[in-house]
């Protein structure tokens, strides 16, 4: 009688640790899930970036310094994105921002761009891939804070450590005047 | 309410729906059996009726809605930026892209209808499109996002198909037992038996009445706090609630009727198509859809 109380114990045991156990594995998947998201849109940025220089460079020929500046963060931030260090990535990334904003700046003279079909149509591309980028890290960040809340808090912690679960970094800007999407209007 | 426990409570309110449809169908028939002297036959076709309507409204409701509903499925060249606003909205939502339909109505209105995320449509009015920013493009599609995360989808689609679909099964019956009722109970010489037969079909009346009256009540309940749940998530979404709020604002203000809804799809949409501006004031217990008004308020209090 005994005996069969201890087994139904260790079975409910059993159990427990299984659901906390997938939760986490839950929780690991939604995050990189998510951070793979944020890829997707890293890289569309990087690949639309080519066609919007074609097309902005027809139009202004004496701007050389802004195309360079935006050719060199994209080169960075491609560069980086080979690695796993979640700072640095968003360091260059926020880079070449920075870049694309100075660039959409200077096309604010060029009225005759400004019409450009194709320019338009890269612009709404642009804009939807920020805010995806935007959108995407949101989402990472939320997922992050649930995957560190369940492998600090008790009692899933102890499971977390015991099949080496790690926190995540969350995906961070520096300046708080970047958190806002860049708003490209012409 | 967590979104695990939203998703929960959606789950158990469909399957609670289709037990219930599934008893009423169940009586429906047993009274026709009995009509018709052979309750077995009665029983097992509402079985079978039962089930096929469950297994086709859960498989085939999105399509039906979305047909009935005059709706035409779009690809992304059709409309870049409607396509990469619902796409932003996925991706903060963690959802897949659902698939996207217009209708051609000047009313601007948009409704989610779907079994889960990864067979989920949108559906958004050629009006709705022409008045709104991308700001209040991109919270209304929020709040859409918003109900396919937390199944609101689901439910509200069985409801609406299966309280439409009961709605027209009693409409038939009542019209096959007031022609052949009274002929064919007078032909039956036993007289304890035919007073018997009377009492069953007074009863399957009362059903019959009962039904659509249970269709509707069960398809109240579903609106008013999803809707409030569905602005805030949307606004948690977006991270701006005064995108919604400004486009509940402009189709507060707007004057079209949605022609394509009736009241087995009125539940869906994000504003009630049926809104008369002084019932919409009032915030009456037959509502679909609560006030604008509350919800413009209380959107505007997020910020």
């Amino acid at each position: 009688m005994e005996f069969a109380i201890f087994i139904a114990l260790l079975i409910v045991l059993a159990l427990i640790v299984m659901g906390l156990y997938n939760g986490l594995v839950g929780a690991r998947n939604r995050a990189e899930e998510a951070w793979s998201q944020i890829d997707v849109q890293l890289k569309r940025r990087h690949d639309l970036i080519p066609n919007l220089v074609e097309t902005a460079k027809g139009y202004m020929k004496h701007e050389r310094e802004v195309f360079e500046q935006v050719a060199r963060a994209r080169q960075q931030a491609i560069q980086i994105s080979g690695g796993a260090d979640v700072q640095k990535r968003a360091q260059a990334e926020n880079v070449l921002t920075g870049a694309l904003r100075q660039l959409f700046a200077v096309a604010e003279a060029y009225p005759d761009l400004k019409a450009n079909q194709n320019m338009l149509a890269l612009q709404e591309e642009l804009t939807s891939t920020e805010n995806k980028i935007s959108f995407a890290r949101q989402h990472y960040n939320d997922s992050v804070l649930e995957l560190n809340n369940r492998i600090q808090k008790m009692p899933t912690n102890l499971i977390a450590s015991a099949f080496n679960f790690h926190e995540r970094p969350f995906f961070e800007l520096e300046e708080p005047s970047e958190r806002q999407p860049v708003q490209v209007k012409f | 309410m967590l979104l695990s426990q939203q998703i929960a409570t959606n789950r158990r309110n469909t399957y609670l729906l289709v037990a219930l449809i599934s008893l009423l169908l169940l009586a429906l028939g047993a009274a026709l059996g009995l009509f018709w002297n052979s309750p077995g036959s009665g029983i097992g076709i509402a079985i079978l009726a039962a089930f096929f309507l469950g297994t086709f409204s859960y498989y085939q409701g999105d399509q039906l809605i979305l047909r009935y509903s005059h709706a035409r499925q779009i690809a992304k060249h059709d409309n870049p930026q409607l396509f990469n606003v619902v796409e932003e909205m996925a991706i903060a939502a963690g959802l897949p892209l659902p698939q996207i339909y217009l209708i051609e109505d000047e009313a601007p209105n948009a409704f989610a209808t779907g079994r889960d995320p990864e067979h989920a449509s949108l559906a958004i009015t050629t009006g709705l499109l022409k008045k709104l920013n991308r700001d209040q493009l991109q919270g209304v599609m929020a709040h859409e996002l918003s109900h396919v995360q937390d199944r609101d989808i689901l439910y509200t689609m069985m409801v609406g198909v299966l309280a439409g679909s009961i709605v027209l099964l009693s409409d038939y019956v009542t019209r096959y037992l007031f022609w052949t009722g009274g002929g064919s109970l007078r032909r039956r010489g036993n007289r304890e038996r035919s007073q018997a037969n009377a009492l069953l079909m007074a009863l399957g009346l009362v059903l019959i009445i009962l039904a659509p009256l249970i269709a509707r009540l069960v398809q109240l309940a579903v609106s008013r706090q999803r809707e409030y749940l569905a602005d805030a998530s949307a606004a948690k979404l977006t991270r701006y609630p005064e995108g919604l709020a400004s486009a509940l604002e402009l189709i507060a203000n707007d004057s079209h009727e949605l022609r394509v809804a009736n009241r087995a799809t009125a539940h869906l949409y994000v504003v009630n198509p049926f809104r008369n501006r002084k019932l919409a004031e009032r915030n009456s217990v037959f509502d679909t859809h609560p006030p604008l008004k509350e919800r413009i308020r209380r959107l505007r209090e997020l910020r």
